[in-house]
């Protein structure tokens, strides 16, 4: 990685602004790195996506793979000396990268779109139809997707419905119109 | 003692163990759950992977819900707790927003229908001698490896009821119900959440090093509080011996002598019968 200081320096006032995180405040210390439990899948880990974020590297960040496999699962926030918590940045980062037309997990674009799908359609997630737009999606985007993991998610399909676990028909919320006006206002209505 | 209860989209489906020992075990300690109607799905952590504005929305809904009945919230998924905490705290904070919100949703938000999480109400709204004096079968022998995972305690600035790096009401509850509670390294580490559907491997490999460190501990079953925990940690594992997994509540209902759970361990992916029969819980 090169590292310019020509960077876009706005972006990272857009960050901080969208997040409500303090990011200017990071002296790279990296605890948030040492304690993430998906940095070691991540192109860039959390500490050095912040430096990167800093130094205006916006397009390597929003093509980073890290936000997609950030979990939100707090550590680095509770251990951050300076009390920045990287779950709702990273969060940022995806949703700008969404907006820029950047996909780095096209599998995890996929669940998330698939998940919330299931909710406008129904009030609450309905997991079998949820599953197969899923992989429906997968496929679409990209065949090999589709491939990865469908033994693991056929023998684990099969055995939720032997052992009951799974539901045939959803359930839907009486008061559907209220969730889909949340949707609509959201601007999620089309999608 | 009388709680609104959000059972979440997987009390009766994948997570059916801990719905169903969720329910039974406040039955047997009188503490009255009752429904939230109509409740709606909070956004998981699907929501605010995409749409911010959508992930304070949905669990907004349901706050509004609970406000109506004048109780706290009560739910057993940490990831709705979260995003509930997250909705409340908005709602109470961000103005603009809590007037869009009251107009589409057609409420007036007033602070009621406080998000609890159950371990939380357990462990501070009753006392562990009142659940010590109800206990039938005490789980005499048993070494309990207690996981929090993820959001459940943190971020501390949010949850605020117990220790973010070391927690210990769920050990408490487990000891109060005659289990030894081991000491270990791994309460707070992630199994890998929702990966597990995207990118199983990483899940694999993040569950089976929690399930060392409770094999390692010397713990005969890990006790969790979230339904994906329990899955991954269940069916991910990848480990010299298979470690039965259970809810916490499913546990403490063994001990409550609550009647059902017989029907809840085929449903397990590490069968825990075995244990259980051999140390004369499970006839
Ligand atoms: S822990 Fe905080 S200060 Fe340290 S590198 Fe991470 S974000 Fe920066
Ligand atoms: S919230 Fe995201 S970046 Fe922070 S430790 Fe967890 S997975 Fe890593």
């Amino acid at each position: 990685m090169t590292i310019s200081v020509e960077g876009d320096l706005t972006f990272r006032d857009v960050v901080r602004e969208r997040s409500g995180e303090d990011i200017h405040s990071c002296f790279y210390c990296q605890k948030c790195t040492a304690g993430c439990p998906t940095a070691f899948v991540m192109d860039y880990a959390p500490a050095q996506l912040l430096r990167m974020i800093q130094l205006g590297q916006r397009e390597a960040v929003l093509s980073s793979t890290a936000p997609w496999l950030c979990v939100g699962c707090e550590t680095c926030g509770t251990r951050c000396p300076n009390h920045i918590r990287l779950a709702p940045m990273m969060d940022v980062l995806r949703q700008m990268a969404l907006e820029e037309g950047y996909v780095a997990d096209p599998a995890a674009y996929a669940l998330h779109r698939s998940f919330l799908s299931s909710i406008k359609r129904w009030g609450r997630v309905h997991e079998l139809t949820m599953l197969m737009e899923y992989k429906t999606r997968c496929l679409l985007a990209e065949s090999s997707l589709f491939f990865r993991g469908l033994g693991s998610d056929l023998m684990m399909g099969k055995d939720l419905v032997l052992k009951g676990k799974l539901a045939f028909i959803p359930e839907r919320v009486k008061r559907l119109d209220e969730v889909r006006k949340l949707y609509a206002e959201a601007g999620e209505g089309n999608k | 003692m009388k709680y609104s209860y959000y059972p979440g989209c997987t009390a009766k489906t994948t997570s059916v163990e801990f719905g169903f020992s969720t329910e039974a075990v406040c039955e047997a300690l009188g503490v009255e759950l009752v429904e939230l109607e109509d409740w709606s799905c909070c956004g998981a952590s699907s929501a605010h992977s995409l749409n911010h504005e959508l992930s304070l929305a949905l669990p907004a809904r349901n706050v509004a819900l609970a406000q109506d009945t004048h109780l706290d919230l009560v739910t057993s998924c940490p990831a709705c707790y979260q995003n509930s905490l997250k909705a409340d705290r908005a709602l109470r904070e961000d103005e603009a927003w809590r007037r869009k919100m009251e107009e589409t949703l057609d409420f007036r938000y007033n602070g009621e229908g406080e998000p609890r999480h159950l371990l939380d109400v357990l462990s501070h709204d009753l006392s562990l001698d009142e659940i010590r004096a109800r206990v039938v079968k005490p789980l005499k022998g048993l070494k309990v490896a207690a996981y929090y995972g993820c959001v459940l305690v943190r971020p501390p600035e949010f949850t605020g009821w117990d220790d973010a790096e070391h927690p210990m009401t769920m050990d408490r509850l487990l000891e109060a119900v005659g289990a030894e509670a081991v000491d270990w390294s791994y309460k707070v580490d992630c199994c890998g959440a929702s990966l597990t559907l995207s990118r199983g491997e990483i899940v694999t490999k993040l569950s089976s090093r929690i399930v060392n460190g409770a094999i390692e501990a010397g713990a005969d079953c890990i006790a969790t509080a979230c339904g994906i925990c329990q899955i991954n940690l269940d069916t991910r594992q990848k480990c010299e011996r298979e470690v039965p997994i259970f809810y916490f509540t499913e546990l403490m209902g063994i001990a409550l002598g609550v009647s059902g759970l017989e029907k809840m361990w085929g449903k397990h992916g590490v069968d825990p019968r075995p244990l259980l029969r051999e140390r004369g819980f499970l006839a």
